[in-house]
């Protein structure tokens, strides 16, 4: 029957690994590191504990600066959510709650607290937990005390991991493959305290419920394999061995490698029933259970350019000269220091940065251990990229995307299913920073999504407002028409009633006072004595303004020789027009008596006016002396400007005061 | 300065180039043994003008000259043309293609990483489509021809386009058999009564055949040290075969056989050299597939139905046009998709 089928399945159920696509093979190192136990560092004189060590919410600090502090008591307490807590690695005083630069790729400084040990390393009181019979939610929620965050490097909050989610955790895949090369502080782990690691795995299990439990470990650590193979004999663990392909360490490909599944874009492996942990986490979860220790330390690989390369046991905040120092010494030629391996770690700004929960390795650099790259030459589309993406994205496509701000279309070829694993730039042969365009790539993107979503967010409000406004509009409209049907209706009743009709007859007698007083107002308010007038002698008012207008203007086109002299003449002008005002203005007012006070008003408005103007026209010839004719011109042409206005502005003011004094002649 | 990642293995531009140029040595020494001394002369030509116009286009472009000369790239296109184009074709011919295949091919649209076209295809269409006649002109092997021209005859006639008096040309080029099949075809001759003469050789083309089995050689190293894969080669010689098969099993009479096909015309060197090239060429497998397919089949077509002896140049100049159609709709399922 179907024999081929089943054939075929058997073969898939039979297969151990499966490889996924891509990857890079890449020289180790390791054995640079993993030759002698794990070290211990006698006490530094300080410690420094950023408050930010893992991905989340800055915790709360509980202790002030003078404090005195035991070891394992908690200084920072986790808040919100996503949060980890941090605790005093030994005991002593705190010495500041301070900035200080960060092993973070900013190189940015960040708040930190720092301690000077007493040199006791006194314990606080520590409660052990029944991890094996205690009730689940109880120890899950008491890891938020603990401070465990993911030691592989990118320092999640394990609380978080280990609550229960919607859909159930059947498998436990422990992330063992440390595929970066120099770093072995997981394989030392193994090796000393494989029956910790077990237990561990037990504490996860327990706490997740789930059925199979997988270690992924690479075959280059074959000490390691054999110590977990040998501890996890009869407690149905399974120990998968990897094959050495970069980067086999990371969760996806990890969850790939042992189980075949891929984890849908954009969602985790959790969603499948599948959850990852780093081995080292998962034996931090035993000590804290088991011993009540919160997590005060890890195991950092410090290797690379120094004289004797190791692991060391490392409080957290101790300072990486401290470290290197308990390495043998950094040797002459070290040029900078690598937090993480070479692949995606990243240059540490100092010697003095801390070393914190993320801080798996430290790398020693130098320019003979680590080639500064050629310059890059233009991408030839070889698609070794192509052939080494675990992800099997396009490189070279994203790359020609990034460099031209094709941000859109980079999105269409899953920009953002990059893990920056580095493999493309690794076997580039145009030495092109690969890696660096898509992070460009994905930061302006971000960028402009977060601008988007602020402007749309301002627009939201806007048509919020407007619509509120047209909301307020139509209600106003509707109370006045409610009001207006009201005042009817009163009115109605007032007609119909006899009471009302008295304070209906006042408010009648009250308006017609108005009224009355109102029509005075504009009676006043109108030119009385133009009013009068016929329209031959508007004309001819109208005429007499045309003209000394244009007579004002002739006389000022001439070009200003000398600022002084052309100031003096504005001013001359100003007051022959001012005088020549007054005389039209009598012309016009005709009645010599009456205008007699306004003509002396009207003259000093004027004359005020007047030495305004030639006050403005000095400066402006001053400033403008040493310009051409084209600005001679253009200097005319805004006096010309002013002096319109400023007539405009005296005939006004003269028939203000015109109407002010017949006004008062009246009263 | 924070790039990651701080280590990288991977050959330069110029060691993948150097690579090529080695491939193309057991061809060139073949070629060299079985058609004289003279395709020396055209490929120091063809170098020197290949380094000259590069040289100088960069100048022009602003651009630094030195890394741009040292990765080779210039080389192998006149390299590949030179190989391309008649062995005594006279001096100016191969100056002429490699320059136009440098100054418009390549460095107009951007130089190294940025010609849509393989520019030793473009130089070989100009050619072929402005002198014609020469491009078709042929010599027989050396060493099955009855009149022999030395070293310094090729020299003398490649420069002065002079023979030895007792020599004409005639008597040392002729058509070569994908030509002669078509036109003895076109007089309505038997397939078997073509294939008796001289020109024919035990599987291919008398001579060249052997070039061409050296190309393959020069291509197995190429794909062995990961320089290219096997998509092209394979899609490109399966796609002629196929056709061929196809053809010659409806009328064995009329179509030659795959077999004379694969080993005729420029079908070994163009499926490991000339497809091959990455940067005018798709970059998915199966893109690769698809687009040395056609490459096939037009090459095909165009040896039977067109106006010219070998279709490679105007199928790899067509099927370059489609590369980034072929490149969008061929994208591999990215990790983690829907299948």
């Amino acid at each position: 029957m179907n024999a081929p089928i089943n054939i075929a399945g058997l073969l898939k159920k039979t297969k151990d690994v499966f490889n996924f696509h891509g990857g890079v093979r890449l020289p180790e190192h390791k054995a640079q590191s993993n030759q002698l136990p794990i070290g211990q560092l006698p006490l530094p004189d300080q410690l420094v504990l950023p408050l930010r060590q893992h991905i989340g919410i800055m915790p709360k600090v509980r202790v002030a600066v003078g404090d005195h502090v035991l070891k394992g008591q908690l200084i920072a307490e986790a808040e919100g959510s996503v949060s980890a807590a941090i605790h005093a690695p030994t005991s002593g005083t705190i010495a500041a709650i301070a900035d200080a630069v960060l092993p973070h790729p900013s190189g940015l400084p960040d708040r930190c607290i720092t301690i000077t040990p007493d040199g006791n390393d006194t314990w606080i009181e520590r409660h052990p937990q029944d991890w094996r019979k205690g009730d689940v939610n109880t120890l899950v929620n008491s890891l938020r005390l603990s401070g465990i965050v993911g030691l592989g490097g990118a320092a999640f909050p394990t609380q978080i991991k280990l609550r229960s989610t919607r859909s159930p955790i059947h498998t436990l895949v422990i992330n063992a493959a440390e595929c970066e090369p120099y770093i072995t502080c997981d394989d030392m782990l193994m090796r000393e305290r494989y029956d910790q690691v077990v237990h561990g795995i037990e504490v996860a299990q327990r706490l997740l419920a789930a059925k199979n439990i997988m270690i992924g470990i690479e075959d280059n650590k074959p000490e390691a394999i054999k110590a977990m193979q040998a501890a996890v004999e009869n407690t149905g663990i399974q120990v998968k061995v990897v094959p050495t392909v970069y980067p086999s360490g990371d969760a996806r490909r990890l969850v790939y490698l042992v189980l075949g599944k891929e984890v849908p874009q954009n969602k985790r492996s959790t969603e499948f029933g599948v959850q990852v942990f780093n081995v080292a986490t998962v034996l931090a979860l035993y000590r804290y259970f088991e011993f009540g220790e919160p997590a005060i330390s890890r195991i950092v690989s410090m290797t690379g350019n120094v004289n004797q390369a190791q692991n060391f046991e490392v409080l957290f905040g101790t300072p990486l000269r401290h470290l290197v120092k308990a390495a043998g010494g950094a040797k002459a030629d070290t040029s900078h220091y690598i937090m993480g391996g070479p692949m995606m770690g990243f240059n540490l700004p100092s010697e003095d940065v801390p070393i914190t929960k993320s801080a798996n390795c430290i790398i020693a650099a130098s320019s003979t251990l680590f080639e500064p790259p050629p310059p890059s030459m233009p991408c030839i589309r070889c698609s070794r990229c192509a052939d080494a993406c675990p992800v099997s994205l396009q490189p070279q496509e994203l790359y020609w995307f990034a460099k031209s701000d094709n941000f859109e279309k980079a999105q269409d070829y899953n920009l953002f299913d990059c893990i920056e694993c580095g493999a493309c730039s690794y076997v580039c042969p145009s030495d092109i920073p690969l890696v660096q365009y898509y992070r460009y790539a994905k930061s302006e993107v971000i960028a402009l999504d977060k601008a988007q979503e602020a402007a749309d967010l301002a627009r939201e409000r806007n048509e919020f407002r407007l619509a509120r406004i047209e909301r307020e509009k139509q209600e106003r409209t509707a109370k006045h028409a409610a009001r207006a049907q009201g005042a009817k209706v009163a009115k109605a009743a007032g007609n119909s009633g006899s009471k009302p009709a008295a304070t209906d007859k006042q408010a009648a007698i009250a308006a017609a006072i108005a009224r009355a007083k109102v029509q005075k107002e504009t009676d006043s308010a109108a030119p009385k004595n133009t009013t009068e007038m016929s329209a031959a002698t508007k004309a001819e008012i109208a005429e007499t303004d045309s003209r000394r207008v244009a007579a004002g203007l002739t006389e000022e086109k001439s070009p200003a020789a000398d600022g002084d002299k052309q100031a003096k003449i504005v001013a001359a002008i100003a007051r022959a027009k001012a005088q020549k005002a007054d005389v039209s203005k009598m012309s016009v007012s005709g009645d010599d008596k009456t205008t007699k006070p306004v003509v002396d008003a009207d003259k000093q408005a004027k004359i005020d006016a007047a030495i305004k103007q030639a006050k403005v026209a000095k400066a402006e010839a001053g400033k403008e002396k040493t310009s051409g004719n084209n600005d001679g011109q253009l200097m005319v042409d805004a006096e010309k400007q002013a002096k319109i206005d400023a007539a405009i502005k005296r005939a006004k003011a003269a028939k203000f005061a015109a109407l002010t004094a017949k006004n008062k002649e009246d009263n | 300065m924070n790039r990651s990642p701080h280590i990288t293995n991977a050959p330069s531009v110029s060691s993948i180039m150097l690579k090529v140029l080695l491939a193309l040595l057991p061809g060139i020494f073949v070629y060299a043994w079985l058609y004289g001394g003279g395709i020396l002369i055209t490929l120091v030509l063809a170098t020197a003008t290949a380094l000259g116009t590069e040289a100088l286009m960069l100048k022009l472009r602003r651009r630094p000259v030195q890394p741009f000369l040292s990765d080779y790239s210039a080389v192998i296109t006149a390299w590949l043309l030179a190989l391309a184009i008649p062995p005594l074709a006279p001096w100016w011919l191969i100056v002429v293609g490699v320059a136009f295949a440098i100054i418009v091919a390549k460095q107009l649209y951007g130089g190294l990483g940025y010609n849509p076209f393989n520019p030793a295809m473009v130089g070989y269409a100009v050619l072929l489509i402005s002198f014609p006649v020469i491009m078709t002109k042929w010599p027989a092997a050396l060493s099955f021809a009855e009149t022999k021209l030395s070293f310094m005859d090729q020299f003398h006639y490649i420069f002065s386009h002079a023979l030895p008096a007792n020599i004409s040309m005639d008597a040392v080029t002729s058509a070569t058999p994908l030509d002669y099949l078509k036109t003895q075809l076109k007089l309505n001759q038997s397939m078997d009564a073509i294939q008796v003469a001289p020109i024919f050789g035990v599987f291919g083309a008398k001579g060249s055949e052997f070039v061409a089995l050296a190309y393959l050689a020069g291509g197995a190293f190429l794909w062995q040290q990961r320089i290219i894969t096997w998509h092209l080669p394979t899609a490109f010689l399966g796609a002629i075969a196929a056709m061929a098969g196809l053809f010659w099993m409806i009328d064995p009479s009329q179509f030659a056989n795959p077999v004379f096909h694969l080993f005729s015309g420029a079908s070994i060197f163009a499926a490991f050299f000339i497809l091959t090239d990455p940067i005018s060429g798709p970059t998915t497998p199966k893109g690769k597939l698809y687009f040395a397919a056609g490459a096939g089949v037009i090459t095909y077509l165009v040896r039977v139905y067109g106006g010219y002896p070998d279709g490679v140049a105007f199928a790899v100049i067509f099927m370059n046009i489609c590369v980034p159609l072929i490149d969008m709709y061929t994208q591999p399922r990215v990790f983690g998709h829907k299948k």
